[in-house]
């Protein structure tokens, strides 16, 4: 039987970016932890960084749909997200892995991913391929019946990764995606998010320049709530004079962008 | 739509042998937007396109075999909410026994007194921050939001009902007395859940129930006016009230 791709794969976006923001303010508890941010994000991968604190965590959870913006406009696919509207459609395209998440222990990787492609509303009949396909893509295929309580810290963020790209999104937003990984899993996880980038937009917050220098199109560059930087990581790296601190070429371009706010 | 294209101007576009411009772009614009020409245009692909495409659906397809699903019992319920079933459980018993111990005459107070916030307290555990671990991942999807919490209320009411049920049955305490408060507390809870949060909204439906109902009824003593069944078509009225407030504003509980 020959196979032919559905209307929605064909239809074309309405939209010009993924991910527009035009003056975003975001609270997180008392603080305006996104205050005035104007971005633009594409197709690619697009690194995420700026010193603790920064505001990284808001406004990933921002976009994720899980904050509502105190103001400004926020328009993700192409559809506002800050006011009281109905989220079904931009969620269904979203794929989310929170800085900490939490899961159920007595859940298999596979029961987990499931479980998380139900609530993603995915056709019923693509659930099964789409998982076990999610598990194979993280390497967890041999472990894919193992409750997740027996599982590595580093298996358990892989059932993560796994769970965000199940319904094959068009914003995959990864929260510290490499914490716990060691290098090994660390260099196939920057393939993997280079693969996903080539046909979606991939948002990934981190700390470690290292991650960005290796897997990123493009570096937003982020401290108290406000844009310092967007451009390419080579970009980046010429920012930096040889009198900045930092061993490489983009950790030279970060300090001297971010300044004292660096240090500590 | 317009019309279908003839087999013959499909297999031509298929093979790329040469077809009129104005027929080629019709059948392309078509195309665009007919499911059942897509089909027939790869039933009649060549070859060398078939070749390749098998090769691009084998890449994206698994390679091992999907197993068979488990735990559809979380579509419901969270995993969590066992430890909350329990304490409903403890609750119910102690109404139980406090009415035993405490015999008064005609209808008993403590379970019937107790049974129409029962189910609210189940509400504020199946959506609450900290009795979901996976809360945060949970709230980013798109069935989080009304359909999430009906499910989860639902589950508590299957759960709660029968066992209040069944404690009333022992005590002489009547369904005609509690149910239709029960139902419309959960529902003034859910309405009011969609404006200052479900956890909140079941707290303050709590506190409200035992300063208003439980604290003159335990000074006065006996069957509260409230739970008369006289009282049915007020809180019949109500139930609709909170239902109907529910799905009007549905669209508030995509952020809780």
């Amino acid at each position: 039987m020959a196979r032919a791709v559905s209307a929605a794969e064909v239809a074309p976006t309405g939209y010009a970016w993924q991910v527009e923001a035009r003056g975003l303010r975001v609270r997180a508890g008392r603080t305006m932890a996104v205050d005035g941010l104007d971005l633009r994000l594409g197709r690619g991968v697009h690194g995420l960084l700026g010193p603790n604190g920064a505001g990284k965590t808001t406004l990933i959870r921002s976009l994720a749909t899980v904050l509502r913006p105190a103001s400004g406009t926020l328009e993700v696919l192409g559809s506002p997200v800050s006011g009281r509207v109905d989220l079904r459609g931009v969620r269904r395209a979203l794929g989310y892995l929170p800085q900490d998440f939490g899961y159920y222990k007595r859940f298999t990787v596979r029961e987990f991913v499931e479980y998380m492609a139900w609530l993603k509303e995915m056709p019923k009949r693509d659930v099964p391929g789409a998982v076990q396909r999610a598990v194979e893509r993280v390497g967890l295929a041999d472990r894919a019946d193992d409750r997740l309580k027996t599982l590595s810290g580093g298996m358990v963020r892989r059932a993560g990764i796994a769970q965000a790209i199940v319904n094959d999104p068009e914003v995959l937003l990864l929260d510290e995606p490499t914490a716990g990984l060691d290098p090994g899993q660390r260099v196939r996880f920057r393939e993997l998010v280079q693969e996903l980038g080539s046909d979606s937009c991939v948002v990934v917050s981190t700390h470690l320049v290292e991650d960005v220098a290796a897997a990123c199109t493009d570096v937003v560059l982020f401290d108290k709530g406000r844009l310092v930087f967007q451009g390419t990581p080579d970009e980046l790296a010429a920012a930096g004079g040889p009198d900045d601190v930092g061993d490489s070429p983009l950790e030279r371009g970060y300090s001297a962008l971010i300044g004292e706010a660096g240090r500590w | 739509m317009s019309e279908h294209p003839t087999a013959d101007s499909i297999a031509r576009y298929a093979s790329g042998d040469d077809l009129p411009a104005d027929v080629l772009w019709a059948v392309e614009a078509h195309l665009e937007s007919c499911e059942t020409c897509r089909l027939r245009l790869a039933d009649v692909a060549p070859p060398q396109v078939t070749a390749l495409t098998a090769v691009v659906w084998a890449g994206l397809e698994p390679t091992g075999a999907p197993a068979r699903r488990r735990h559809r019992l979380a579509r419901w319920a969270t995993p969590s909410l066992l430890p909350w079933l329990a304490m409903t459980a403890f609750v119910l018993l102690a109404a139980l026994s406090l009415d035993w111990l405490l015999p008064t005459s005609g209808v008993s107070a403590a379970v019937l007194l107790l049974a129409p916030i029962v189910p609210v307290l189940g509400v504020a555990a199946a959506w609450s921050r900290g009795m979901d671990p996976a809360y945060e991942l949970v709230v980013s999807t798109p069935r989080a939001g009304l359909q999430l919490v009906l499910r989860r209320t639902f589950a508590v009411l299957v759960v709660v009902l029968p066992a209040l049920l069944a404690g009333g049955g022992l005590v002489g305490a009547s369904p005609a007395y509690w149910l239709l408060p029960c139902l419309a507390v959960t529902a003034v809870t859910l309405a009011l859940g969609g404006v200052i949060g479900v956890r909140r909204a079941a707290v303050a439906a709590a506190c409200a129930w035992a300063v208003l109902v439980i604290g003159p009824a335990v000074v006065v003593g006996g069957v509260p006016g409230v739970l008369a069944p006289g009282a049915a078509p007020v809180w019949a009225a109500v139930l609709v009230g909170g239902a109907a407030a529910v799905v009007f504003r549905s669209a508030a509980y995509a952020r809780l």
